[in-house]
């Protein structure tokens, strides 16, 4: 596919990384040359310097031919702008344009066809805040996801003690809550993925994905560790696009503390947020979390724009007294350093909220996708189509179908219904099926099996 | 000089203008029959002429009105319009001292609604409608001295509503000029003043009395035609109807114009002054109303609602109608009314004393230093309705309530001076200063002003000119810093 990127921040050049390794023709077009060359040096594809909402840029950029524009510039108004052009002169089928702000997200008509014509909008910062809100939610939790429009939850979570499921074979998890159904997805340990069986024993450090009802998730968790009250104080460091979302999402349900370094922001910040403390100081100052109790919050959040500052006062928290900390975290090599260690939950934005660009890549009907572990693994919305003669899939039961091995079936979802899957499970045309797949690598052979036969046509 | 000049030839112009409003009372004379309509033609005349003259006189010193003027004109306004109203009420009432007159017209103009002059009942017509215009004027004037004029001398609590706060209640959401803003302004107050006209009819009233009571509670004057005030009707559905109309009185007019606009009583809800000035005022009532039954006062705790809820309302908004004498009432009840009457007015509202804004502000201003103990780290920036306050209007605002309190201190002590008793001399400041009305003591309900003695009385009357204007603008003249160049 032929994959014009607008762009070339955060977002962007981790969708083009992304998408290289797919085999995608990639061009990226930026003002700013160098971070165009940065990209260049590291990735096998085109860059265009220019104003990414200029026609001359996009033309130079090749988007006659183009199958989709990913417009994720910065500015709202370049994206809305480059989009109407893409499909206003050149009839690009697919426009994506990342919109941050809620007036326009707020309105629909904005992206209609008959305005700026944008197919599909995205928000990174909305989807990070949604994200951080679940696992403030689940705070047992390292990852909560969700599927089919909530209704089903994939969630991961490190075995710990107090867990019943602890020293015993998955299958057990069956007879313990007959009337709680729940897929183990897959499980890694120290870092290497185990393909689960009814025989798997589970031990303690085990990262377990488990596929379930949105509403059973606090059940299964249990099974995995000791349960702790749920979060009340929430300290949030960093008041940036991230931060402030996070506090509005959170300001009604929980006792929310904001630390930011600006104080012409904090005056901004506690002029918009109603419910939040707003506290000016620096979030590595020990003196002032100490101050503010940072022993008695439950989650710490540190999402300031500097990695490293992140780091330093999530782990100074740690130190102090935190039940939970959190670190958004931009360099990738960072990430894998400081997760599972004294930060319990490192995030990195590009990797949560790329999947929500890859859903429109993917070639069946896919709609959702998840990236996990740093984009090693994937778990996949796919939609099935046709039926037992033009799928694979449709009408057969689930161990019928020819998965790629370390692919598993975790759930189907069949209009409002959620089915855990088993062995025995038969697929019908339009389920929702939720595959979660431990390498990358398999992907293209799973899309590939949700295809439909062009004698479907 | 050439100053004072430039807001004479202004203020000629406004007399011009101010001389037509004797055309009701002249209309009144006529269908009444009161012979008093060669007075008012007379006195129309009169101003006319004098206001022609000085502008001419001075025409050559035509010129902008800065900032400064704006403040000397304001004054001289409030000063020389109670003065020429004066005439009618000279040259038909018998023995009535210049003193008294200017004391009773400026309780009208400034919509305070003390008097001192009995026998209400028995006079002209002519006369009782011209006391009551002047109370209706002052209103209007008031309103948009409040919501168009003083934001921009930068006294006025509406100017903590600027445009640079999004939210519904922002000025800049009425009209984009003063003159269009006033305009829409006094519409909407004539209008709710006709409404208010038509249901005191229908609650029994003959038209007379319903023009000059809607007239008087629409400014919150507290003018009456009886002596008895509203007491004289002694009907439950005059006093609802008067109740209604004046808490309408004391909210911001300019909410009520964007709630006509809109077609929505959700706008009241975004106005955070009119949401505590009602709740305040209804909680208050119930409250001093079981008080009242507690003590004994009245039989029935219905009875005891009903006179509590129509004084209480008609002090705190600062109207100052009675229909009993509360003077007689436990102490606690007359001094809460009086507190109340300080603090409960809205902004841009036809009410006096510190307006509700300013107590918002006060109280939201304790629970920031309470916060900064705690977390001293904080940063909390005042918000009244969701909007954010500015640290600087904070000051002015607590400028203004030192400035108001000294006020009242100095004119109680003054009177205290001259010889009167101390609740008498503290709670007619305060009603004069809030232009609330009767006070307590001898100018209690029952009784009224007119047994000051005339340096009293204008103490008085300073006090009204000085709560109505909101105290700055008054004092300021007596700054040096205003007269050197």
């Amino acid at each position: 596919m032929k994959i014009l990127i607008l762009g070339a921040g955060q977002v962007g050049s981790t969708v083009a990384e992304s998408l290289v390794n797919e085999a995608n023709d990639i061009t990226v077009v930026d003002a700013d040359a160098e971070k165009l060359r940065v990209l260049q040096d590291r990735l096998d594809l085109r860059t265009v310097v220019g104003n990414a909402a200029h026609p001359s840029t996009l033309e130079q950029a090749g988007i006659a031919d183009a199958d989709m524009l990913l417009a994720v510039t910065q500015s709202d108004e370049v994206n809305l702008v480059a989009c109407k052009l893409a499909a206003s002169l050149y009839n690009t089928p697919t426009r994506i344009a990342r919109i941050r702000s809620t007036d326009y997200l707020n309105r629909e008509e904005v992206f209609s066809a008959d305005n700026f014509c944008v197919d599909f909008s995205i928000c990174p910062e909305q989807i990070l805040t949604e994200y951080i809100t679940k696992l403030i939610e689940f705070p047992e939790a390292l990852q909560v996801l969700e599927f089919a429009e909530g209704k089903v939850s994939l969630v991961a979570v490190r075995a710990f003690e107090g867990g019943p499921l602890l020293g015993k074979p998955l299958s057990f998890l069956r007879t313990h809550m007959p009337q709680v159904e729940a897929r183990v997805a897959a499980i890694f340990r120290k870092d290497r993925p185990l393909i689960p069986e009814g025989g798997t024993v589970i031990e303690e450090g085990d990262e377990i994905f488990f596929i379930a009802d949105t509403h059973n998730i606090r059940r299964v968790l249990k099974e995995m560790r000791r349960m702790d009250k749920p979060a009340k104080r929430v300290m949030i460091v960093g008041g940036g696009n991230i931060g402030k979302r996070l506090a509005k999402a959170l300001e009604r349900d929980y006792q929310v503390k904001l630390i930011e370094f600006n104080k012409k922001a904090c005056e901004k910040l506690a002029g918009e947020l109603t419910n939040t403390l707003v506290l000016h100081g620096d979030c590595t100052d020990e003196k002032l979390l100490q101050q503010e109790h940072v022993e008695e919050v439950d989650v710490f959040c540190a999402l300031t724009n500097d990695d490293e500052n992140n780091i330093m006062s999530a782990l100074l928290a740690k130190q102090i007294g935190a039940r939970k900390v959190l670190a958004l975290i931009n360099r990738s090599a960072y990430v894998g350093l400081v997760q599972g260690g004294k930060i319990d939950i490192a995030l990195s934005p590009a990797h949560v909220t790329i999947g929500s660009l890859l859903a429109y890549v993917r070639r069946g009907d896919v709609a959702a996708v998840h990236s996990l572990r740093r984009g090693a693994a994937e778990a996949l919305e796919l939609v099935a189509h046709g039926d037992r003669q033009s799928s694979q899939v449709v009408g057969r039961r689930i161990n019928e179908i020819d998965l790629p091995r370390g692919a598993t079936i975790g759930a189907i979802v069949r209009g409002k219904q959620v089915v855990i899957a088993h062995h025995d499970t038969l697929i019908e045309a339009e389920d929702h099926v939720i595959v979660f797949v431990i390498d990358k690598k398999m992907i293209r052979k799973v899309e590939k099996l949700f295809q439909v036969n062009l004698g479907f046509f | 000089m050439g100053r004072a000049l430039t807001v004479i030839h202004a203020l000629g112009l406004m007399l011009v203008v101010f001389s037509l409003s004797y055309l009701l009372p002249v209309l009144t004379s006529l269908i009444y029959h009161d012979g008093t309509q060669t007075i008012f033609l007379l006195a129309m005349l009169w101003t006319a002429g004098s206001g022609f003259l000085l502008w001419l006189l001075t025409r050559r010193y035509k010129g902008e009105l800065s900032i400064r003027h704006g403040y000397l004109l304001v004054v001289a306004m409030w000063t020389a319009m109670p003065a020429v109203a004066t005439l009618p009420l000279l040259l038909v009432i018998n023995g009535l001292s210049f003193t008294d007159a200017y004391f009773e017209t400026m309780s009208g103009i400034t919509t305070t609604g003390a008097t001192v002059l009995t026998g209400l009942d028995n006079l002209p017509p002519a006369i009782n409608i011209w006391r009551h215009e002047l109370n209706w004027l002052g209103g209007m004037g008031i309103i948009v001295l409040a919501v168009a004029i003083l934001p921009l001398l930068g006294i006025g609590g509406r100017q903590l509503f600027k445009a640079e706060t999004p939210g519904p209640m922002k000025d800049s959401a009425l009209t984009p000029r003063i003159t269009e803003t006033a305009r829409n302004l006094w519409l909407v107050y004539a209008g709710i003043t006709l409404a208010c006209i038509v249901s005191l009819k229908l609650a029994g009233m003959n038209w007379l009395d319903a023009i000059c009571h809607a007239f008087a509670a629409m400014g919150l004057g507290g003018f009456s035609t009886h002596d008895a005030s509203v007491g004289y009707f002694n009907s439950p559905a005059i006093e609802f109807v008067l109740i209604v109309f004046m808490l309408l009185a004391a909210m911001n007019f300019a909410t009520h114009f964007l709630a006509l606009r809109g077609r929505s009583l959700r706008i009241y809800l975004h106005d955070a002054e009119a949401v505590a000035t009602v709740s305040l005022v209804l909680g208050s009532c119930v409250g001093i109303g079981a008080f009242l039954w507690w003590q004994g006062t009245y039989p029935s705790f219905w009875t005891a609602l009903r006179h509590a809820s129509f004084n209480l309302v008609s002090m705190a908004t600062d109207c100052g109608f009675a229909s009993v004498d509360f003077n007689q009432w436990p102490i606690f009840a007359p001094l809460w009314m009086l507190f109340l009457s300080s603090i409960a007015a809205s902004s841009g509202s036809t009410g006096g004393g510190i307006k509700m804004i300013r107590t918002l502000v006060l109280v939201k201003q304790a629970g920031r230093e309470f916060l900064k103990l705690l977390h001293p780290a904080a940063i909390n920036p005042m918000k009244i309705g969701g909007q954010v306050v500015a640290n600087n209007i904070v000051f002015a605002v607590l400028g203004f309530i030192f400035l108001y309190f000294i006020s009242i201190a100095t004119l109680t002590f003054v009177l205290l001076i001259s010889g009167l008793d101390f609740i008498s001399s503290f709670s007619a400041v305060i009603a004069c200063i809030n232009n609330a009305g009767p006070g307590l003591g001898v100018v209690g309900p029952a009784s009224n002003f007119g047994v000051l003695t005339d340096f009293q009385t204008w103490v008085c009357t300073l006090a009204m000119l000085i709560g109505r204007l909101e105290i700055f603008t008054v004092l300021i003249l007596f700054t040096p810093q205003f007269w050197r160049r």
